[in-house]
């Protein structure tokens, strides 16, 4: 069932958490220029997928393939050394390091000749890349040398999804990029992640927003209780049988989730 | 200002308030130790004509050295957000070590005085990687390692209880004055060297085409440090010269000022400081930071003690006791390096230990109680605490528009 263009699948990951099964036996394959839409309800396992195959959680069974072939992943650098990007909900910025500081974070470019023998860091190439970065992405900033924690939501969303593409990755994951964004600004973000698709990349966008979901996904994968509840097509779908497999309906399921 | 421009059309040039605003967020923080040391100083002035006396002031430098190096180590330890409460017992210990390996055994100065400070790096290790293996919060096992390396001291020094550094390279480390010309030398060359590495940095920044600071306050910067640096050799000249011990300390500020501002380490510590979870995620080996970091605390620790030492002449079973833990900590903190990680700078150490030595000598010199000596240096710690503390809401309410 692995189709020709699939970057990263996932076969059969489960994952635990004390009583609560999580994961259980997620299927699920990205493909280059597509959007991958995973939805669910709270506790569905999105967060907890997306943490797994970017090597926050170990998972328990399965197995994480890239480009075909199995791969392990046991921590957030495995995960980049692939060419996996993670943008997360609760964005991972420091709030005490500036835009070019928190761009570069884990991967500064260091200074040519005897400085780079003390790990000296090349401030100007990487506040010239990230003013390229930013002006590409036509993120808009009061100073690349603010400090993000002094930066509005949406200029930290935008500051984080920049983030992700310094590392030429292959697969972005996005974790609730519009959650805490006005109109204007959801626009742009969703106006982004198209681009990314158009570059190529295979997107994972984690939504609660159907409307987001239906604006800029491809395919649409519902995840219930830890398990895939059904994939579809966006095209052709409708906003109701996306909301049936998340609420369980479509499956006469009658007895509670526990 | 929230709104903000498209950053690659807005990249080269600031508005004027924005400059302004970017120099005062910058250097606020020494700004205002350097006025309340300056107030102080008026104060204790106005009280005791001796206080502003070369000689005094000499004794003030000197006095600060020991504290001002063990607070660098501890400005480490603050960068992350964690507290190192055994720098005290440390820099005694490893004054001992060294003491009674040149005295007792016979060892060269310089091995001697390496040999200390690798104990202060041991221990430092030992403690980062309890902390991180054992996940022990650090003041505990900071606190455990007050008492061992105490105990430590007490065994080392053995039954007399006390080594005497007899005149050696060691006690020269303390007690080297040099001549004004020479003093005046190291000005001039200090002077220039900053003045043209500012130059060259703007140059470049500027033919880069990327966001340089406004000419004008750096050009105040320069001026400023060349004014101390004039001041303060013309008053160390006047009494027995540019002591070597406060070469020693400026050197170890500068040093680790650019390690922390300039490398990538440096950035780390900072990022491991503002949020651990984020620099794990990044991609940055959090432990290693955090017990590199407790290394290089303890190792100044004990470089703090070996100048402690030698001022003294002597290490014996009260070195690094009494205040000197309180002092190195509270230090850094009253001149603006955060308690709870990710801000500070390494000046804060030499600033810091200048508020609190003026304060505890012009205190002696007023010849007051120790009751009263206490207790108005608990109030100037909890003013400077709450005063950083305002200083950050108020940073907060206008950064989150």
């Amino acid at each position: 069932m692995e189709g020709a263009g699939a970057i990263l699948a996932t076969r059969g990951v489960s994952k635990r958490f004390g009583a609560v099964q999580a994961l259980d036996g997620v299927d699920l394959e990205v493909r280059a220029g597509e959007v991958l839409a995973l939805v669910g309800d709270n506790g569905a396992g999105k967060s907890t997928l997306v943490k797994s195959i970017s090597g926050i959680y170990s998972i328990d069974s399965g197995e994480i393939r890239f480009d075909g072939r199995p791969v392990s992943i046991s921590g957030p650098e495995d995960a980049t050394a692939l060419g996996i990007a993670t943008v997360y909900q609760d964005l991972a910025l420091c709030d005490n390091l500036d835009v070019v500081a928190n761009l570069f974070l884990g991967r500064e470019a260091l200074a040519r000749g005897p400085r780079r023998l003390l790990r000296a860091l090349d401030e100007i190439g990487m506040e010239r890349r990230a003013d390229e970065l930013l002006r590409r992405l036509a993120v808009t900033i009061p100073s690349l040398r603010s400090e993000v924690g002094t930066l509005s939501g949406g200029q930290r969303q935008q500051v984080a999804v920049a983030r992700s593409l310094l590392g030429e990755p292959r697969v972005v994951l996005l974790d609730e990029p519009t959650a805490a964004l006005g109109v204007p600004q959801t626009r742009q973000v969703l106006g982004l992640i198209r681009r990314l698709r158009e570059r190529g990349l295979g997107v994972v966008l984690i939504s609660h927003n159907l409307a987001d979901v239906f604006a800029v996904a491809d395919r649409i994968c519902v995840l219930r209780l830890g398990r895939v509840a059904g994939v579809f097509d966006a095209a052709g779908t409708s906003e109701e049988q996306v909301v049936a497999a998340i609420t369980g309906a479509d499956t006469g399921e009658l007895r509670r989730p526990r | 200002m929230s709104a903000g421009a498209p950053v690659g059309a807005a990249a080269e040039r600031l508005s004027p308030r924005q400059m302004a605003r970017r120099f005062l967020e910058g250097d606020l923080a020494s700004l205002r130790v350097i006025l309340a040391i300056a107030l102080i100083w008026v104060i204790f002035a106005s009280q005791n004509d001796r206080f502003l006396s070369a000689t005094n002031l000499t004794n003030l430098f000197l006095q600060i050295t020991a504290v001002g190096l063990i607070s660098i180590g501890v400005v480490m330890a603050l960068l992350i957000g964690e507290i190192d409460l055994s720098v005290g017992a440390v820099s005694g210990f490893a004054a001992a070590v060294m003491a009674v390996l040149h005295v007792k055994s016979g060892w060269a100065p310089v091995p001697a005085v390496l040999a200390g400070v690798a104990t202060g790096a041991a221990i430092g290790l030992l403690q980062g990687m309890l902390f991180t293996r054992f996940r022990i919060p650090s003041f505990v096992v900071t606190l455990a390692g007050l008492l061992t390396w105490q105990g430590a001291l007490l065994l080392v020094l053995g039954s007399t209880g006390t080594v005497n550094l007899s005149n050696s390279s060691i006690t020269d480390l303390a007690n080297t004055f040099y001549d004004p010309a020479v003093g005046w030398a190291f000005a001039a060359a200090g002077v220039v060297a900053y003045g043209l590495v500012t130059l060259a940095g703007h140059r470049r920044r500027a033919a880069a085409g990327v966001t340089t600071e406004p000419p004008v306050p750096l050009a105040l910067r320069v001026a400023a440090v060349a004014a101390v640096a004039i001041v303060a050799v013309a008053i160390l000249n006047s009494d027995r010269g540019l002591p070597l011990a406060l070469l020693i300390l400026l050197a170890f500020t500068i040093g680790f000022q650019l390690l922390i501002t300039r490398t990538a380490f440096g950035r780390h510590l900072f990022a491991v400081g503002g949020n651990a979870e984020a620099a794990r995620r990044a991609g940055i080996k959090v432990d290693r930071i955090r017990v590199v970091a407790f290394t290089l605390c303890s190792s100044m620790a004990a470089v703090g003690g070996i100048l402690a030492a030698s001022r003294l002449l002597a290490v014996n079973q009260s070195s690094g006791g009494s205040n000197l833990l309180l002092e190195a900590i509270a230090g850094p903190v009253v001149a603006g390096t955060s308690l709870f990680g990710g801000r500070g700078s390494v000046w804060s150490a030499l600033l810091g230990a200048t508020v609190i030595g003026s304060i505890a000598n012009g205190m002696n010199l007023l010849a007051l109680q120790s009751s009263v000596k206490f207790m108005i240096t608990g109030g100037v710690l909890l003013a400077a605490v709450v005063v950083d503390s305002l200083a950050r809401s108020r940073r907060r309410a206008e950064g989150r528009v």
